[in-house]
């Protein structure tokens, strides 16, 4: 059952042949014997989930069942889960546990959706790699094989690795600068980060504001259709999601490709980009010509100002959006503070990692007086140019296609002092959270027995469409199967 | 050497919503610490804030109100620093797209000269909680319950020149936000909190002086008090060659003394940016005209119909016009009274003393406008004596019984104005004092005879058991004495 797709698990269900309660206590067994491994989960829920399992199958008893009753999954431990502890992959939260739901973790209950536990991530979301977690780093079930510890990417890596690892069929994720589809990439599996608005933030724990989205991450394409055929729509206590019609999402998958236009931003084929995963980009392209679709070389002239400007935004944003840790009515609180002040500083010395008291820093100082003008006005006309230039490429093409990581996944540790080489991890997933488009990572390939991933991007609300143009790559390709030895 | 007062005032007025701006918990006053508080205004991890509507409806009404220019573009931004009763680490607020743009009001001085008073913008924001230093044995207490209460922010320009004028508009303010039913008003809860800003300058001098800023005062008598004080304060500096350090200062009203809470280089840099989680506000048109359409008489106005229909003075109509309850009050006793003069004379005098001496607002008034009317009516129409009126009230007033009629009945306070029963009195009074009656008609001086008439209304009074008319016995009297 563990190398089903959402849409073969649903089935199954529905025919009968197997109950939720059955597949749930399955899915679980099979967690708690090889996370180990991986330590893609914070927290496993397993007496919570048997109870929503049985529900479910009351449910579909009554014939009341959705695409996902009594399906198992996982959210990322960045949404909150009412009565679940939510850490944020932090010490500032390791003991938090929320009062209310995400509207994303309402609508999967809603769906009966069955949620085995919350899978691990960087701290706040901070990090390209899985490793600031205060539960420890996640490992890449790829390469594990041959004996090497590599990152899964972040900050989604638990669930990326979960997924990979066929411990659950799909979980929820969150990308602020690339943060599902880079770990996606590197694990092999298929993530979707929606357009700006789509999905929402209420209860998804801030990082950058204006930059962070709800998305998914599954096997499968059509899996990703499923999981935002419930996530996607308005949500009055959003004042930032979009009240916009939501299509059904698996609908439109096997629309042919024919005459689809690709865009190729010339660059984010550079030498940055080695050779070997070049190649295996470009052919993955080849393979959409064949499905029908014309290919063109676009110019995106300034997303090479990407990183700087997400540099300056994404932490100002941070630095106001974690002033809320501040000891006084949850989370971590340093033991017996002298004063006002000491508890200040030495709940946040204590209570958040070196990656995210690094971004509060850097953030504070963009935003200070006499710098503001310098750091965070112009970091927001750049934003604006390069939402110019995703405008002017989709005035010629339909979707844009791309490496999502420069290179397949590293070695724990290879980057971790070198914040800026880890920066440029995201190198070409970054503009594409400040102009809010949609993206996605789909499996196009490997490069020494490791994942390469192909990002495709669409136009605003352009959903469909992606999921479409990943879904017929599937039918042609099998490199999202390949299960990690 | 003289010197040249400037003073502005920012205020902070509350607004009477009946859910908190960001999130739709109630703004009650007086609840159990916490108890009004939820996750959005706990600042929990993931909550978003949802702007209230009529937040903007009432700070639109508020820019109206003060022929102020509404922001069409609205924009939110966070003040950025750490306190305990601020939940989120940051305060959502306006800077550079408030709601309320330039505008001014007219305030009405004692010398009667009207003053006008720019109003530099107003935009909204959201008000912290409170720390509670007591009773918990050193540590402190916080209840988040006023937290994201709605607040406009009124900023002054620097024109008014004195405490006079700065609590005249003051005053004219708070009947403004009470007229248009936008705040409470209540002070002593915290509804209008006023920061004043104080420099001097030598007299006639076009550059301002260092300012100092005076923070959350709350009564008007403590905002006159602490101007008084600050002035005299930077007089004595400024005099012995000192100069002003600009600075922010806490007054103590109980103790008359005002000490430095923080000087400029001490001053937060609040790092401000737009606030990510909440969308530019867009007010169209129709936002605005429906806000006008809400907007009640105000003051200004209202002050005009006084003169015009009721024949009030300048200053009785003033007066009248500012309190929107006190305006009502007046106007219900003057339909029921008929005499709108003397129901006037009689709200400035008993009934404003009465309140004052029992600290009791208008609405907490025991009588209402129209038993104050039906008591103008018997005074006017001779039925009780102006000295019988008071009792009248007093009955009315301890709640003994709510008719005037039945008071003046059960209490014998009718006045007897039947002629021919007084004249036969005074006959009888006269006849029974001859000396005093001799010594009246020698007299030349008609001031002294006027006094001496005095003489004859005690026995008068008492012949009358204290019902007689006052009025038509003095008439009598003089026809009977011969002038």
């Amino acid at each position: 059952m563990h190398n089903k797709s959402v849409a073969e698990l649903s089935r199954e269900l529905e025919s009968g042949k197997i109950s939720s309660v059955e597949l749930t206590q399955q899915f679980l067994d099979r967690l708690k014997q090889e996370d180990g491994k991986y330590n893609s989960f914070i927290t496993i829920t397993e007496e919570r989930a048997l109870a929503d399992a049985k529900t479910a199958d009351e449910m579909r008893a009554a014939g009341k069942a959705t695409a996902w009753t009594g399906v198992p999954f996982a959210h990322k431990d960045i949404f909150c889960t009412n009565g679940v502890r939510t850490t944020c992959g932090s010490k500032m939260l390791e003991n938090f546990v929320p009062p209310y739901d995400a509207t994303v973790t309402e609508r999967f209950r809603q769906a009966g959706a069955v949620c085995l536990g919350k899978t691990n991530m960087d701290e706040f979301a901070m990090g390209s790699s899985n490793e600031s977690s205060h539960f420890g780093a996640v490992t890449n079930p790829w390469g594990l094989a041959s004996g090497e510890k590599r990152v899964p990417g972040g900050s989604s890596g638990g669930s990326a690795a979960a997924v990979a690892a066929r411990l659950v069929p799909a979980a929820t994720a969150t990308d602020t600068g690339g943060s599902i589809r880079q770990p996606a990439a590197l694990c092999g599996v298929t993530g979707l980060k929606p357009t700006y608005g789509r999905v929402s933030r209420y209860g998804m724990i801030a990082f950058a504001s204006s930059l962070d989205q709800g998305g998914t991450m599954a096997r499968t394409a059509e899996d990703n259709a499923l999981m935002l055929n419930v996530m996607a729509g308005f949500d009055p206590k959003d004042s930032t999601s979009i009240d916009r019609e939501v299509p059904d999402y698996t609908a439109t998958l096997n629309e042919p490709l024919k005459g689809l236009k690709i865009g190729l931003p010339k660059e984010y084929f550079t030498d940055q980009l080695s050779p070997a995963m070049e190649e295996q980009v470009r052919n993955a392209v080849k393979e959409y010509e064949k499905l029908g679709a014309t290919v063109k070389e676009v110019s995106l002239p300034n997303a090479k100002l990407a990183i700087a400007a997400y540099y300056v935004i994404a932490p100002a944003e941070a630095s106001a959006n974690l002033s809320r840790f501040d000891g006084v009515r949850y989370g971590y609180r340093c033991e017996d503070p002298k004063d006002l002040m000491d508890m200040y500083t030495r709940t946040r010395a204590e209570g958040f990692g070196t990656e995210v008291k690094r971004r509060i820093l850097v953030g504070t100082y963009a935003l200070s007086h006499g710098y503001y003008d310098a750091y965070y006005l112009k970091a927001q006309k750049v934003r604006r140019l390069i939402q110019q230039d995703f405008a002017n490429a989709f005035k010629e093409v339909d979707v844009l296609m791309s490496p999502t990581s420069p290179s397949p996944a590293f070695i724990q540790g290879e980057k971790t002092n070198d914040p800026v080489t880890m920066y440029l991890e995201d190198i070409f997933t970054i503009a594409i959270n400040l102009a809010g488009l949609p993206a996605m990572s789909v499996p196009a390939g490997f490069v020494d027995g490791l994942p390469v991933g192909l990002q495709i991007i669409g136009d605003y609300f352009a959903e469909a469409r992606l999921l479409n143009a990943a879904h017929q790559f599937q039918q042609v390709t099998d490199w999202h199967q390949r299960e990690p030895k | 050497m003289q010197w040249d007062i400037v003073i502005g005032l920012e205020i902070h007025v509350q607004l009477a919503t009946r859910t908190k701006i960001f999130s739709g918990s109630s703004t009650a006053y007086g609840a159990e610490p916490n108890t009004q508080a939820n996750a959005v205004d706990l600042a929990m991890p993931g909550t978003l804030p949802v702007p209230n509507e009529n937040a903007f409806r009432y700070a639109v009404m508020f820019g109206l109100a003060v022929n102020a220019e509404i922001g069409r573009r609205s924009m939110f931004e966070r003040k950025n620093y750490f306190y305990p009763d601020l939940p989120k680490g940051y305060q959502t607020t306006q800077l550079e797209q408030p709601i309320v743009g330039p505008g001014y009001v007219d305030v009405d001085l004692a010398n009667r000269e009207t003053k006008r008073v720019r109003i530099h913008h107003a935009h909204l924001e959201e008000d912290a909680g409170k720390s509670l230093h007591e009773d918990y044995h050193g540590m402190s207490g916080i209840d988040l319950n006023r937290a994201g209460t709605p607040l406009i922010e009124v900023v002054t320009e620097p024109d008014m020149n004195s405490a006079e004028e700065a609590v005249a508009f003051a005053r004219k303010l708070h009947s403004i936000v009470t007229s248009l039913g936008i705040c409470d008003g209540d002070m002593s809860q915290g509804s209008m909190r006023f920061d004043v800003n104080i420099s001097l300058k030598p007299k006639g001098s076009d550059e301002l002086g260092t300012r100092t800023e005076t923070k959350n005062l709350n009564s008007f008598r403590f905002m006159e008090q602490a101007i008084a004080h600050e002035v005299e304060r930077q007089m004595d500096i400024l005099e012995d060659g000192g100069r002003i350090i600009q600075e922010t200062r806490l007054y103590n009203g109980d103790r008359d003394e005002s000490r430095s809470m923080r000087t400029k280089e001490e001053a937060n840099d609040y790092r401000y940016f737009p606030c990510p989680d909440l969308l530019p506000v867009v007010i169209d048109d129709d936002f605005i005209e429906d806000a006008r359409s809400r907007l009640p008489e105000l003051p200004d106005a209202r002050k005009a119909r006084f003169k015009e229909q009721y024949g009030l003075n300048d200053y009785d109509a003033g007066l009248l016009s500012g309190d929107a309850k006190l305006a009502a009050f007046f106007e219900e006793a003057a339909a029921h009274g008929k005499d709108a003069k003397l129901a006037a004379n009689w709200i400035q005098g008993e009934f404003s003393a009465r309140l004052k001496a029992e600290e009791k607002s208008v609405a907490e008034s025991p009588i209402t406008g129209a038993q104050l009317g039906d008591l103008v009516v018997r005074i006017a129409d001779n039925t009780v004596s102006s000295a019988g009126a008071k009792k009248v009230f007093e009955a009315l007033w301890t709640g003994e019984n709510d008719n005037v009629d039945a008071i003046i009945d059960a209490k014998g306070l009718k006045q007897v104005s039947d002629t021919g029963a007084l004249e036969a009195m005074v006959d009888e009074v006269l006849a029974g004092m001859p000396d005093q009656v001799a010594q009246y008609q020698n007299e030349e001086d008609p001031k002294k005879r006027k006094k001496m008439l005095g003489g004859f209304m005690g026995p008068l009074m008492k012949a009358s058991k204290g019902q007689g008319n006052p009025k038509l016995f003095n008439e009598i009297l003089v026809k009977k004495l011969g002038g």
